[in-house]
């Protein structure tokens, strides 16, 4: 298996081609990364369809295959394509979905009918052009490489000399039209180079599957990373890496199509970022959802214990209590409370006595911190528009204790009204604990 | 009949029943996720093949059903594992196509499909392949298909229309009153898969696209109703089939191709010239207005 791969390397042709791959795997995913910010990433897919008419033009005006004629009729076909999906979007109530899915067909449409008038012409069967249907690495020549790779360059180094410029016209375009730059110019260069990167990929990749070389490794790269600047490095890095594997699979196997090799490649790469990727991945967000989970339970079981306490102390009864009657203010299933208190039970802040629980001391300070935190953030749920400048991160991560004096003043204040405030003192309650083992001393 | 009229036959079902389905799509706005289940049918139909080993008709319609519906959960799934839903459809779609054709070249000696089929079809061959039952000679198989999913498509219109309506111009409100609302979204997506697989033989996996969203596109610009717009995409669907056939015969070109791109074509007029949505439309009524207030 490896002495193949390190034949097929051998192979002056295929170093050319596994040149030119990665460096149309490093532009694709750079700019991939900003079509996908901007929620274009499917604009990216009728370019690449829309390319067909252009390449066919080209072939027809200049009579052989050229590379350079061919980028330039696809780039020409693609931008006119963007140009009318954006017109169809702004002159008529057809929305962009529908106006992307209208313009690629109709224009890969044409681009099968120029292709059926090319087959019958006299030199129709070696143009090639069905490679870029699919793409077909292995028939790039080492001119196609050196026109692909240098084109590949110029782009990434405009993204890399006016990145400040893009990244601030693609996250906020007002600001950038507010501060002077002329978002205009650069929503047509951004197109332009997105078409330009989509077009040298054609040959390689094929006009149906280009579309996943921006999109995959850029939604790819977004789970890893929430700076733009490191999303296009792990982008550019991933479609370099789908394209070298796609090659060499390719160029090994003689009859698989590269882009479609290349394209799954990719995707495994995102489907491994999916479930991996640290923050973002479905692996981090099951271990923090259930981390969620059990502390909420905890929370519940602590809250519920102290709620029937308070109202049984003011009402002098007993501070004891049936798992059945904390499920029933509570519900909560038989098993995931018997865990629960056995697990408070450790910590110390809750005992059992035969059927019955009880909180601890500790477990009536744990408790009432518990339910004070709770109460406060429901009185502030409903006079959230008198406190709107506390600014809250997030609904979960609510903690009164880092909460201004003044606010929490206001904020008991509003509690009181509403008679919530927690009435079982945590230091009373140790007396009471205290009184109550006293009494059965006595007893 | 003639050669020409099975033809014309055959593309005028394609278009009537993509025109239908197509309308829906549309107001859902949900026409890429038509286009990306047209690419991913191919993959349906080849793992038909592999595990039925016969290109008849109803296992083809069963394998791409399953992979459109798959492909519609796949793409619900990602986008509410937090994937933007541009780039989830873009995921899903080129995935498994990319795996369609991978079998396919990997299969290729077996298939009888070859992969340019499948982009383009083949409606001339259409007439050929008749479907005979006790030696009787029945006519284009194909033609008997695309009648079946028309007729079938029609039915499940028939009796869901007010569901669909409603789901489709105010889905919060389709909820609120109980409507299935899920469950007519997949009722939809398996009319576009089996509308397409149906379609495949005759124009190929990108033209379908072509058939299902500009008639209906098209519709959209000339009416408010939904029951003309339906009427009004059956016929646009229709005269692009017949039109790109004799556009197709007058320069030897692909009839799929030529029939996309009459339909454009219709598109682009009824774009410029219709008369409520249009852009001559909307210049006169601004020149109205302004000569009213000076």
């Amino acid at each position: 298996m490896w002495n193949e791969i390190l034949l097929t390397l051998q192979d002056a042709n295929t170093q050319w081609v596994l040149f030119g791959s990665i460096l149309l795997g490093i532009a694709s995913g750079v700019l991939g990364s900003f079509a996908l910010l901007r929620k274009q990433s499917l604009i990216g897919d009728a370019m690449a369809h829309a390319a067909l008419p252009g390449i066919c033009i080209a072939f027809l005006l200049y009579g052989t295959k050229s590379i350079g004629w061919f980028l330039i009729g696809a780039a020409l076909s693609g931008l006119l394509a963007t140009y009318f999906i954006q017109s169809i979007i702004h002159h008529s109530r057809i929305k962009e979905d529908t106006a992307i899915g209208l313009v690629l067909s109709v224009f890969f449409g044409f681009g099968i009918v120029l292709l059926t008038k090319i087959a019958q012409s006299e030199n129709g069967n070696q143009s090639g052009l069905d490679d870029f249907i699919f793409g077909q690495a292995a028939s790039l020549v080492g001119n196609d490489v050196k026109v692909i790779s240098s084109v590949a360059i110029v782009l990434l180094i405009i993204t890399y000399l006016l990145f400040k410029e893009l990244k601030l016209f693609t996250f906020d375009r007002q600001f950038a039209k507010g501060i002077g730059l002329p978002t205009g110019l650069l929503n047509a260069l951004l197109m332009t180079l997105i078409v330009s990167a989509v077009v040298i990929g054609l040959q390689a990749v094929g006009v149906i599957l280009m579309a996943a070389m921006l999109i995959t490794p850029a939604i790819s790269a977004r789970y890893w990373t929430d700076r733009l600047d490191r999303m296009v490095i792990i982008a550019g890095g991933i479609g370099a890496l789908s394209g070298t594997l796609g090659t060499i699979l390719s160029s090994m196997a003689n009859s698989l199509p590269t882009g479609p090799v290349i394209v799954i490649a990719a995707t495994l790469m995102f489907l491994f970022s999916l479930v991996f990727a640290p923050k973002r991945g479905l692996v981090s967000k099951g271990v923090k959802l259930y981390k969620l989970r059990k502390e909420v339970a905890r929370e519940t079981v602590l809250q519920t214990l102290y709620d029937l306490t308070e109202s049984t102390t003011t009402s002098g009864g007993e501070i004891e209590f049936t798992p059945q009657a904390i499920a029933e203010r509570r519900p909560m299933s038989d098993r995931k409370l018997q865990a629960n208190l056995l697990s408070l039970e450790k910590e110390g802040l809750v005992v059992n006595s035969g059927d019955k629980w009880k909180l601890t001391s500790n477990g009536a300070v744990e408790s009432y911190e518990i339910t004070l935190n709770n109460r406060l953030f429901e009185t502030y749920l409903m006079y959230e528009m008198k406190f709107a400048h506390l600014q809250l991160a997030a609904n979960d991560s609510w903690n009164y204790k880092e909460l201004s004096a003044e606010t929490l003043n206001e904020l008991k204040g509003y509690m009181a009204v509403h008679d919530r405030t927690p009435k079982l003192d945590p230091e009373l309650f140790a007396t009471f604990g205290n009184h109550d083992e006293q009494k059965r001393e006595v007893n | 009949m003639s050669y020409g009229a099975w033809i014309i036959l055959t593309g005028s079902l394609v278009g009537v029943s993509c025109g239908i389905v197509g309308c829906f799509l549309i107001l859902r706005k949900m026409a890429m996720l038509a286009d990306a289940i047209s690419h991913t049918v191919l993959l349906g139909i080849v793992l038909a093949y592999l595990v039925s080993h016969s290109l008849e008709g109803i296992y083809m319609l069963v394998g791409a059903g399953i992979i459109g519906l798959l492909t519609a959960f796949l793409v619900q799934v990602l986008d509410t594992s937090g994937v933007q839903s541009d780039a989830a459809i873009g995921v899903v779609f080129t995935s498994l196509f990319a795996l369609g054709v991978i079998l396919l070249s990997a299969f290729a000696g077996k298939v009888h499909l070859d992969v340019n089929h499948a982009l383009m079809g083949e409606i001339t061959f259409i007439p050929w392949d008749t479907l005979t039952i006790n030696g009787m000679d029945l006519g284009p198989s194909a033609v008997w298909m695309l009648g079946f999913v028309l007729i079938l498509n029609l039915i499940l219109i028939f009796f869901f229309y007010k569901e669909i309506k409603i789901s489709s111009f105010d889905p919060a409100m389709a909820t609120a009153i109980g409507i299935p609302v899920i469950f007519i979204h997949y009722l939809l997506m398996s009319m576009v898969s089996i509308t397409t697989v149906a379609s495949f033989d005759s124009v190929g996996a990108i033209l379908v696209v072509a058939m299902l969203i500009v008639p209906g596109a098209t519709a959209y610009l000339l009416t408010d109703r939904l029951i003309i717009m339906l009427c009004i995409s059956a016929v646009i669907g229709v005269a692009s089939a017949v039109g790109g056939y004799y556009a197709a015969l007058a320069w030897n070109i692909s009839i799929s191709g030529s029939m996309a791109s009459i339909a454009g074509l219709i598109f682009g007029l009824t774009f410029i010239l219709s008369p409520k949505h249009g852009l001559l439309g909307k210049v006169l009524a601004r020149r109205s207005i302004s000569t009213q207030h000076s």
